[in-house]
């Protein structure tokens, strides 16, 4: 199905740093009662084979929505792709046949929720969910399925896989539902995995145990993965590179320790002004003003702009441009860019 | 699993037992004097009476006479009718008829209930989902005689496909009409609680992973949607099956079929107190056999009810 050369490793995997998905100017809106929410502005993002990219927002800016749309599984209606592409190596899957995608699905890209137990089907043994990816997608037996099960549940590192392989999600903890979920994920060898706030529900002390996992079998299968996450502490050690979004648009991309060390807009420096630390002890928690924009009359000009401190005229009236941004020298930073009419003076200032 | 079936087999005891009892006793303050009525319209010797009373053993307390005729259950002896047939032989006579109308009812409740709710609800808000929810609606108002009534007028009298009333009441053409007058009301109640649980799991998480893994539309609904939205509709087929066996009797009457309600019927009018113990007694027991058995395949469905 590719039509670009594509470099494999002799597993047959991508080469690390072949260009895996791409999505471009993507609006996705919703019909709902009041009129049209426009959830997706404009999502500009790319993941290579063997990348991390985190996709970093507050709840509701959109991180799910766009994940939903490259999936394929987006609630249509009310949901509706207005424009955009989204280009996995190299063709456009918005152009594709329902059966077209069916066959991407589960096999090419797949999808871990951030709800593992209302993700997984209630009536239906773990096992049984796992081999199905075999038997639907491999022509496997239910015997050969049950096997493959048993050895993606000690992949993932359920104890007594085996012994287990029957039982039911609520039969099992969060963490290992969790882990139930990205053996399903990894079943087919898939080349992306969307992860979309794998580690929310679950307990702290299992979140990094969850999070390493998924780090480590990204890495042994050099997969492009897609984190999504509110959670900037999370994504420091494992991500390459950030987006960040903001009503539904993507206001800043760049590689994580340039983004954490030196953020190039507004929203973002508030971010991680207001993520939790130990030196600051005793000092009020510093909070972003103001509350995201209603989706259904999102604000003219920069959409930040009624919270932003460093707001002008020009940015109630302008919509900033995903600018690329440079050093102080005036030399292009490989992947940074910036939505905001004031980047330079944020990022040097 | 087999300590859960045990349990519900002891608790089976009681409840067999009450029900019997009951009936039992309510035979007897039926009007009417099952002995006098032997004589029909002579006159009867009160010696003769009373002789005939002590021999069927009427003359007895009240509960030695239930202790008796459960003693003899027991042991399979459903005792003899007022005209001297076995009782046993008149239920087994009558039972098959209601038990295959009652099936056959149950057959057409079950697929065309699940189908049509299964079609409406995930054609949520569309003509076909509209549709159904007014005619299920119409079906669960109209008393069932008066579709009887309608059905006899339309496909016996109007378009001559079938006869009015049945002939043979083991011929399972013959009684296909009566089974759909009886199911409509429960199929009714079916379709309306299949589309709303449809249309509750339609949207769930647990869907939107069975589409996330790539498996077919005919897959993700037939294995994912299915299994889950049967639950509650298994849960009402349990309880109904009771239903729709009191209401074959009354469909029987509508369609003359020769099954329990008409055996029922003339054992009641000649207060033959056996005949119906027996028969309740019969009844009572495929009630508790079908709702174990829902029971059963409840806990199959949902792996999160235990059996405790
Ligand atoms: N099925 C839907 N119907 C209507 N609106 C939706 C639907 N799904 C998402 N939205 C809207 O889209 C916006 C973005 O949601 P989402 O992508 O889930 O945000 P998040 O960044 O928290 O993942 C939300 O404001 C939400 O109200
Ligand atoms: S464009 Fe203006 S309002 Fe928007 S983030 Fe930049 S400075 Fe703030
Ligand atoms: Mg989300």
């Amino acid at each position: 199905m590719t039509t670009v050369m594509e470099k494999k490793t002799e597993t047959g995997r991508l080469v690390p740093g072949t260009p895996l998905l791409e999505v471009r100017d993507l609006h996705v809106e919703f019909k709902t009662r009041d009129g049209i929410a426009k959830a997706v502005n404009g999502v500009n993002y790319s993941v290579a084979a063997g990348e991390t990219l985190a996709v970093l927002g507050e709840s509701g800016s959109g991180k799910s929505v766009t994940a939903q749309t490259i999936m394929g599984i987006l609630d249509m209606p009310p949901g509706r792709v207005a424009s955009g592409e989204i280009l996995f190596r190299g063709q456009d899957m918005l152009k594709m046949s329902g059966e077209e995608r069916r066959q991407i699905r589960g096999q090419k890209i797949a999808m871990i929720f951030q709800d593992a137990l209302s993700s997984l089907n209630p009536v239906l043994s773990v096992g049984y969910q796992l081999g199905e990816m075999f038997r639907v997608h491999r022509g496997a037996s239910r015997k050969e399925a049950k096997a493959k099960a048993i050895e993606l549940m000690d992949r993932v590192r359920i104890p007594a896989a085996a012994q287990r392989v029957g039982d039911y999600p609520h039969q099992f903890s969060g963490g290992m539902r969790q882990r139930i979920m990205i053996a399903m994920a990894l079943a087919l060898e898939p080349d992306l995995i969307i992860a979309d706030e794998p580690t929310t529900a679950l307990d702290v002390t299992v979140q990094a145990q969850v999070m390493d996992l998924l780090a480590e079998l990204q890495a042994e299968y050099h997969m492009g993965l897609i984190l999504i996450t509110h959670d900037l502490g999370v994504v420091a050690d494992v991500a390459d590179k950030i987006a960040v979004m903001y009503a539904g648009r993507i206001v800043e991309t760049a590689p994580v320790h340039q983004l954490y060390a030196n953020p190039a807009h507004p929203y973002t420096k508030g971010l991680l002004r207001s993520i939790p630390r130990l030196d600051q002890k005793g000092e009020e928690l510093y909070a972003i003003k103001g509350l995201p924009p209603n989706l259904l009359k999102v604000p003219a000009g920069c959409a930040f702009n009624p919270r932003c401190d460093a707001a002008t005229d020009l940015c109630r009236t302008e919509t900033p441009a995903l600018h690329q941004v440079m050093d102080k020298d005036g030399a292009e930073l490989a992947g940074r860019r910036s939505a905001c009419h004031l980047w330079k003076e944020t990022l040097h200032g | 699993m087999g300590r859960f079936v045990a349990r519900r087999l002891l608790q089976m005891i009681p409840v067999f037992l009450g029900t019997t009892a009951l009936i039992f006793f309510m035979v007897h303050v039926l009007p009417g004097d099952p002995v006098a009525a032997m004589w029909g319209d002579k006159a009867a010797d009160p010696a003769q009476l009373a002789a005939k009373r002590h021999q069927l053993g009427l003359d007895q307390p009240l509960l030695q006479q239930y202790v008796t005729y459960m003693g003899h259950l027991l042991t399979g002896d459903f005792g003899t009718t007022m005209g001297q047939r076995k009782v046993i032989d008149v239920i087994s006579a009558a039972m098959p008829v209601t038990v295959r109308l009652t099936l056959m009812a149950f057959g057409v409740e079950v697929v065309f209930g699940v189908l049509i709710g299964l079609f409406a609800g995930l054609r949520r808000g569309k003509a076909f989902d509209k549709g159904t929810l007014v005619i299920t609606l119409l079906l669960i108002s109209i008393p069932v005689p008066v579709l009887g009534f309608l059905f006899q007028t339309v496909f016996a009298d109007q378009l001559k496909l079938v006869t009015p009333t049945v002939q043979d009441s083991m011929n399972f053409g013959q009684l296909l009409l009566p089974a759909v007058v009886l199911g409509s009301l429960s199929l009714a109640y079916v379709a309306r609680l299949t589309r709303t649980s449809i249309v509750e799991n339609v949207r769930a998480d647990y869907m939107r992973t069975a589409v996330a893994k790539g498996l077919p539309r005919r897959r993700v609904i037939g294995t994912h949607l299915l299994r889950n939205s049967m639950i509650p509709v298994i849960t009402f087929l349990g309880t109904d099956l009771g239903a729709l066996m009191g209401g074959a009797i009354v469909t029987e009457s509508i369609f003359n079929v020769k099954g329990v309600g008409n055996a029922m019927y003339h054992a009641i009018n000649q207060s033959d107190g056996a005949t119906v113990s027996g028969f309740v007694a019969v009844l009572v027991l495929v009630f508790l056999a079908a709702s174990l058995i829902v029971d059963l395949l409840y806990a199959v469905l949902d792996p999160r009810i235990r059996y405790a």
